[in-house]
């Protein structure tokens, strides 16, 4: 810690002044956010700026990038945090002119920045200077038009190449007998995941680049929630974001953003249910993660990817009994839940504790099959390594992070919900390969479950006249104007967060959300390069990127 | 973590001599059949070649392994242990399209992936089939209104079982697909009910101010997908 960085920490959090006083002059204005102070800076000293906070200050973690386009300029906010206190934050904002909305990248500070700022450019217009690669990300390289800024015309044609993937090295081949060559994995590969394209540059059989091309699945989430009212309609699409049954992780981000939005207390009976039923779709997420991995690993629907399935059956039985649905829940609401647990309550606690009763054994079995088999490890240990200073510049966060040796979990370092009041650990492991992810996401099913086995008690015993599942919210929610609000939340696969700017209606003004995975994904690359091709699908298998959220 | 095997895994080892036994005993009656009795005496049977064919068809299908959104995830339990599609000889999935004949769309489709998904529906040999699963690959479901989203995968492709729900449940998808098995053994086939997109050679489009723009960018005869926004659905 630099004595600059003592100095600006105080008791209370980040002393503000003093970040003012570091920025100097490149401070335009200061404008105050719900969650942090924002210090406008000039679109040519983003930079500078950003450097000084990160070396003097200590935010090192770019938590997200956000652009948007008022009636009079573009902006973007950096939104800057620390991996070692999650509770200091900062923002940068940078107002651009509208005719000509450049400003400078912030992409030579955090590695991170490279792929929010373009896709800032692809969905809003932003251009930035000195970006290394300035091209759309997630819709197609033939767009016209930037479909989140407000003269987009929505009904106007568009038309989509489809070329076969030319080989961009076919200009500079060296002769027939060299060895480098170009592969395309996807977008309809079974160790893909999902719809995820990866242009890779093989030097023999070592990956030399890997690109990974993302948009497949870009379903305009943002644009959907800015298009519904806070009140209700905007809550089943978190739902889809990370899709593998993880939706109450998800549903509580934007819960938590707006209930700081709009100042909505949750009774602490709410906040034990979801708490509860939130680590019951950690555990249904991890298994999938695991079950698959162990599928790419070796070869087809193997034992352990049955086995994960059938334990992810019980998750969502139990599930299905709480919300209705098994994957999206849509049961969270602003101020609480939708309804309280189902009767028989005995009942269903008793499945719970069945299913928790068995979960060491089935986990003991996982790690017979799996941990100590001798193939898996030979394929997992020591590849695909993320060592801790690329894993916090690309901003990665969750499992991936912890594996890499980074403490870094939101549940317990801004807590909210029920967790500061349990005992439970934050599972990390040193090694930062294949194996030590995947061991993270072992060890977080059985902390989760010692989660949900404290909630249950104490929701056993809860007197029967203070089950109060919702606080009081009123029909129709209008945030003051120009608020604005980023919030995260620890989802499966990491910090999950939500931006959100309110506009004086009963919808937001802008909405962004802060994907774990997209970040995830964009440390593949340096993971990669110089392994296998085998090693290069492990890898992948072991970041669990779920593609709906990646591009959103 | 020690490498060594638990005793879990341990001590199982009993020789396996039930099944043994039972093969022993009775080997005759195995291969009289419930069908072979229902032929009686002579095991001949005369029907159509088509109609033979259709039936053999729909009782053995190969799913191509195809994920796209958040119904692939149901997709997967589907075919898993518990709901298990195979059993109802709707096959394992193939990875590859040249293998396969039915193509289970789950998922939202985007402008980025139609033209993917129709050159990896080209690929698939005749006769195919298409299952619908969910709201996303019938109409674009809760994503209808995106800037990015095909309105159902019929836009693109032909498609011959909705099955609708968001996601719909594994048991619903079972139905589907054997309802679709039920029409092919039966020798129907649903109709394209829209005009679907087309991959078209760049050079072949209808001039206009669009294409005049992307000119300098896309090659003559690249292939190339037009999306007509106004005309969806
Ligand atoms: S229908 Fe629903 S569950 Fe299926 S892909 Fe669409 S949004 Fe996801």
């Amino acid at each position: 810690m630099s004595s600059y960085e003592e100095q600006l920490d105080t008791a209370e959090g980040v002393d503000y002044d003093a970040i003012a006083d570091l920025l100097g002059d490149r401070v335009v204005r200061r404008e105050t956010h719900l969650n942090a102070e924002g210090f406008v800076v000039r679109p040519d000293q983003v930079a500078e700026s950003l450097t000084l906070l990160r070396e003097e200050a200590g935010f090192d973690h770019l938590s997200m990038v956000t652009a948007q386009d008022y009636e009079d300029r573009y902006e973007t906010i950096y939104h800057l945090t620390k991996y070692a206190d999650r509770t200091h934050e900062v923002s940068v904002v940078v107002p651009t002119d509208p005719e000509n909305p450049v400003s400078e990248s912030a992409a030579s500070v955090y590695k991170t920045a490279n792929w929010h700022e373009r896709e800032a450019y692809d969905l809003v217009g932003v251009e930035y200077d000195g970006h290394p690669d300035l091209r759309r990300i997630l819709l197609p390289e033939t767009w016209q038009g930037h479909p989140l800024s407000s003269d987009y015309d929505q009904d106007k044609p568009q038309i989509v190449q489809f070329d076969e993937h030319k080989n961009p090295l076919e200009d500079d081949h060296r002769g027939a007998d060299s060895d480098t060559m170009f592969l395309n994995i996807g977008p309809h590969h079974p160790a893909t995941h999902g719809v995820l394209h990866l242009k890779t540059v093989l030097d023999g059989e070592q990956v030399a680049d890997v690109d990974p091309d993302i948009g497949y699945l870009h379903r305009c989430e943002e644009q959907m929630c800015q298009q519904g009212t806070y009140r209700h309609q905007i809550m089943p699409y978190p739902d889809r974001w990370d899709y593998a049954s993880a939706g109450l992780l998800n549903e509580w981000a934007y819960a938590r953003v707006a209930e700081d939005l709009n100042d909505i207390e949750v009774p602490e009976y709410a906040q034990i249910i979801r708490t509860m039923s939130a680590e019951f779709c950690r555990i249904a997420a991890h298994l999938l993660a695991v079950g698959t991995f162990a599928l790419d690993i070796y070869g087809d629907f193997t034992a352990i990817f049955m086995y994960a399935m059938r334990d992810r059956e019980k998750v969502q039985n139990i599930l299905e009994d709480l919300t209705g649905q098994r994957m999206m829940f849509n049961y969270f609401r602003l101020g609480g839940v939708v309804w309280d647990l189902p009767e028989p309550r005995e009942e269903w606690f008793e499945n719970i504790r069945d299913f928790l009763d068995d979960l060491p054994g089935t986990l003991e079995e996982y790690h017979d099959l799996i941990t100590t088999n001798e193939i898996f490890q030979t394929r997992v240990i020591g590849t695909g390594v993320l060592d801790p200073e690329d894993a916090k510049q690309f901003g990665t966060t969750g499992p991936v992070a912890r594996a890499s040796g980074i403490d870094y979990d939101i549940r317990r370092d801004d807590p909210y919900g029920y967790y500061d009041e349990l005992d439970w650990n934050v599972v990390t492991e040193e090694g930062g390969d294949n194996y030590a992810r995947f061991l993270v996401r072992m060890q977080e099913v059985e902390e989760s479950a010692k989660i949900i086995s404290q909630c249950v008690d104490l929701l056993e015993d809860w007197p029967e006249d203070e089950r109060n599942i919702q606080s009081n919210v009123p029909r129709t929610l209008k945030p003051d104007p120009d608020t604005e609000v980023y919030r995260a939340v620890e989802g499966a696969k990491g910090e999950l967060g939500i931006y959100i700017r309110s506009d004086g209606t009963d919808k937001p003004g802008r909405f962004k959300i802060r994907s774990p995975c997209f970040c995830n994904l964009s440390a593949l690359n340096a993971m990669s390069k110089g392994e296998y091709v085998p090693d290069l699908v492990a890898t992948l298998g072991s970041l669990d990127v779920i593609l709906g959220e990646v591009d959103r | 973590m020690s490498n060594e095997p638990r005793d879990v895994i341990r001590g199982s080892t009993d020789a396996q001599t039930k099944t043994q036994e039972a093969r022993m005993e009775g080997v005759d009656n195995r291969f009289n059949s419930k069908l072979r009795e229902a032929f009686g005496s002579s095991p001949f049977i005369l029907t159509k070649f088509d109609k033979f064919m259709n039936w053999v068809r729909g009782s053995s299908m190969f799913m191509l392994q195809f994920g796209i959104a958040c119904c692939s995830i149901e997709m997967m339990h589907t075919y898993a242990v518990k709901h298990d599609l195979d059993r109802f000889g709707s096959g394992v999935p193939r990875a590859s399209p040249r293998q396969a004949d039915v193509m289970i769309v789950p998922g939202t489709i985007v402008t980025k992936f139609a033209p993917r998904m129709k050159r990896v529906y080209d690929q698939m040999p005749e006769p195919k089939f298409v299952v619908n699963m969910g709201s996303c690959a019938i109409s674009g479901g809760p994503f209808q209104e995106g800037y990015n989203v095909i309105k159902g995968a019929e836009e693109v492709i032909p498609v011959d079982i909705h099955v609708p729900g968001c996601p719909p449940r594994p048991e619903a998808l079972i139905y589907g697909v054997v309802k679709m098995q039920e029409r092919i053994a039966n020798g129907e086939s649903s109709p394209v009910t829209v005009k679907p997109y087309e991959l078209e050679q760049f050079s072949d489009l209808k001039q206009d101010e669009l294409v005049d723009k992307l000119a300098s960018q896309i090659d003559e005869d690249d292939l190339v997908m037009r999306y007509n926004w106004a005309d969806s659905p």
